[in-house]
């Protein structure tokens, strides 16, 4: 596969790579794909109490536009607003990096897994409201 | 390591370079001041010496697998050699059956041409192999039927270089007067093989997999029991109506001297091929999570193909820039589909995703293996810091037990 200098760059030096806590309430985590398609990719953003996506890791198993898309992802949502960061469509990677038809896919999972990672943190939010905070806890016990 | 010519080829089951001894005897062939007649010119020396070169040549490639020079004739190369079989026995014998047996396994030159004798009407069976690669003798015996007239099976698979036993398949069709046909592109010259000995009825060869040129095989036609074949090229009766066209006596040159510098040199260069090949494998298997694809024991000497467990194969190919090689993952592939090949061996999608073939050869060097080997460590090691899976794996995660939304 002859690729673009973009997705060579980002393959070689992939921006952002690592792991947040995917147990902190701060942290949304998206993992989407599946091994058994050749690709996986793990979205995490970091949200700041203002509603700012102050940092974006990421670790994809899958093939150098796999990698390029959600390097290149990490990149885009960083100090972006959660709507903003909503609006990223594939379409915006695949041009970005310049993808060939047959790795357009590759962009799709991409806005899949920004798409995923919104969602796991908003849903964290909403069950914190739910649940009684710690220290209406710690004050019951 | 100074000395090491970058990039290095590992992909000799692709395709190899041809011989420079094979080609300093083409070149003889084309020239004014060579023998640039055509073989089938009768009436001077220009084509007496062509056609007594193009003899030679056959008697050359006789050699190498047992054959009588008479028994054979010149194709285009593999593809042509495989139509020609299958499809001229098959319609050759039609009347006696329309069935035909095969393995999922073979190479697509064998499966797409029993694909269009199916919709000529012939029906196929395409056998599973087991998990090894080989074929399973006994599921091959149950598969054949009073009105089979052709089975296909290849020497040595040209992904996982795993050796099936001709010898007794051949015996299983012989003696019920069934046509076996083998595809030895990739066993030719690298592991010994006797037609007779083997009751092999019609075999495909190839010059470039063994340092002869690209666009030139034959087809060994057996004729004792004698194999008859209907024709798929007509035009000027060469080769006995079987294959028409003027022989391109360079090609031809070059295969006949191919194979009878791979019958010379087969002891000695499989033996040193193979150390090469178990020096890989030693070396790339001291990773954690490194599958072998096919069986070691039944295996041509060069071929090692091997799964990086969480590293998928395109982006490995990606970090090996320096080595040639060739993957069974989807993404190499234009239909995006893992290593059909793999999967018939019940491999799971993801180690076939995480497949490289490395295929060693005549001018691989131990530097060069040694070479490769640090670079697949590194590629690995940054590549599963690269990857989710990897990090399931060292938390201790079953990834069998993930819900994967597959897509």
């Amino acid at each position: 596969m002859a690729y673009g200098k973009k997705v060579l760059d980002h393959y070689e030096h992939p921006r952002n790579v690592g792991s947040l806590d995917k147990n902190d309430a701060q942290v949304g985590t998206g993992m989407v794909g599946a091994p058994a398609c050749g690709d996986v990719m793990k979205l995490q953003i970091k949200v700041s109490d203002e509603g700012l996506i102050e940092d974006a890791k990421f670790k994809t198993y899958g093939c150098g536009s796999a990698i390029a898309s959600s390097s290149l992802l990490t990149e885009w949502v960083r100090g972006k607003t959660l709507a903003e960061a909503g609006e990223i469509r594939n379409t915006d990677i695949a041009e970005e990096l310049a993808l060939p038809p047959v790795k357009i896919h590759c962009s799709v999972l991409a806005e899949d897994a920004i798409r995923a990672a919104i969602e796991d943190y908003e849903g964290k939010q909403a069950r914190k409201a739910d649940a009684p905070d710690e220290a209406q806890l710690a004050e019951a016990v | 390591m100074n000395d090491i010519n970058l990039p290095i080829y590992l992909d000799y089951s692709a395709t190899t370079p041809v011989d420079p001894r094979v080609a300093a005897k083409m070149r003889q062939y084309l020239t004014p001041d060579g023998e640039f007649g055509n073989p089938a010119s009768r009436s001077h020396s220009f084509g007496w010496h062509a056609e007594e070169a193009v003899d030679e040549a056959r008697k050359q490639v006789a050699e190498l697998i047992g054959a009588d020079p008479r028994e054979i004739i010149w194709t285009s190369g593999g593809t042509e050699s495989d139509n020609l079989a299958i499809k001229g026995a098959a319609h050759f014998y039609q009347k006696k059956g329309r069935h035909i047996v095969t393995v999922k396994t073979e190479h697509k030159a064998v499966l797409d041409t029993c694909r269009q004798l199916e919709r000529e009407g012939f029906e196929v069976t395409y056998l599973a192999p087991q998990a090894n690669g080989l074929l399973d003798l006994e599921e091959l015996e149950a598969s054949l039927r009073d009105d089979t007239v052709v089975v296909s099976v290849m020497h040595v698979n040209n992904e996982i270089g795993i050796v099936q036993d001709i010898g007794a398949i051949g015996k299983l069709t012989r003696e019920r007067g069934i046509i076996l046909h083998v595809d030895a592109a990739q066993g030719a010259g690298k592991i010994p093989i006797d037609v007779h000995a083997m009751q092999v009825d019609l075999m495909t060869l190839s010059a470039h997999k063994i340092y002869g040129p690209k666009g030139i095989g034959a087809l060994y036609i057996c004729r004792k029991p004698r194999v008859r074949l209907e024709a798929q090229i007509h035009g000027g009766g060469h080769e006995r109506g079987l294959r028409s066209g003027t022989l391109p006596t360079h090609q031809i040159v070059g295969m006949g001297e191919a194979f009878r510098l791979a019958r010379e040199e087969l002891a000695e260069e499989s033996a040193r091929i193979r150390a090469l090949r178990d020096r890989l494998w030693n070396g790339l298997n001291q990773m954690e999570e490194v599958y072998l694809n096919g069986d070691l024991e039944q295996r041509v000497p060069g071929n090692l193909n091997v799964s990086f467990n969480f590293v998928e194969g395109e982006s490995l190919i990606m970090a090996l820039k320096d080595v040639a090689v060739s993957s069974g993952s989807a993404c190499t592939s234009a239909s995006l589909e893992p290593s059909y090949v793999l999967r018939a061996l019940g491999r799971n999608d993801e180690l076939a995703h995480s497949s490289l073939r490395f295929t060693i050869g005549r001018f691989t060097t131990e530097e060069e293996i040694d070479y490769t080997i640090s670079l697949i460590e590194q590629a690995v090691q940054r590549l599963r810091d690269l990857s989710p899976l990897w990090e399931m794996y060292q938390e201790g995660v079953d990834l069998d037990s993930v819900q994967w939304a597959v897509h």
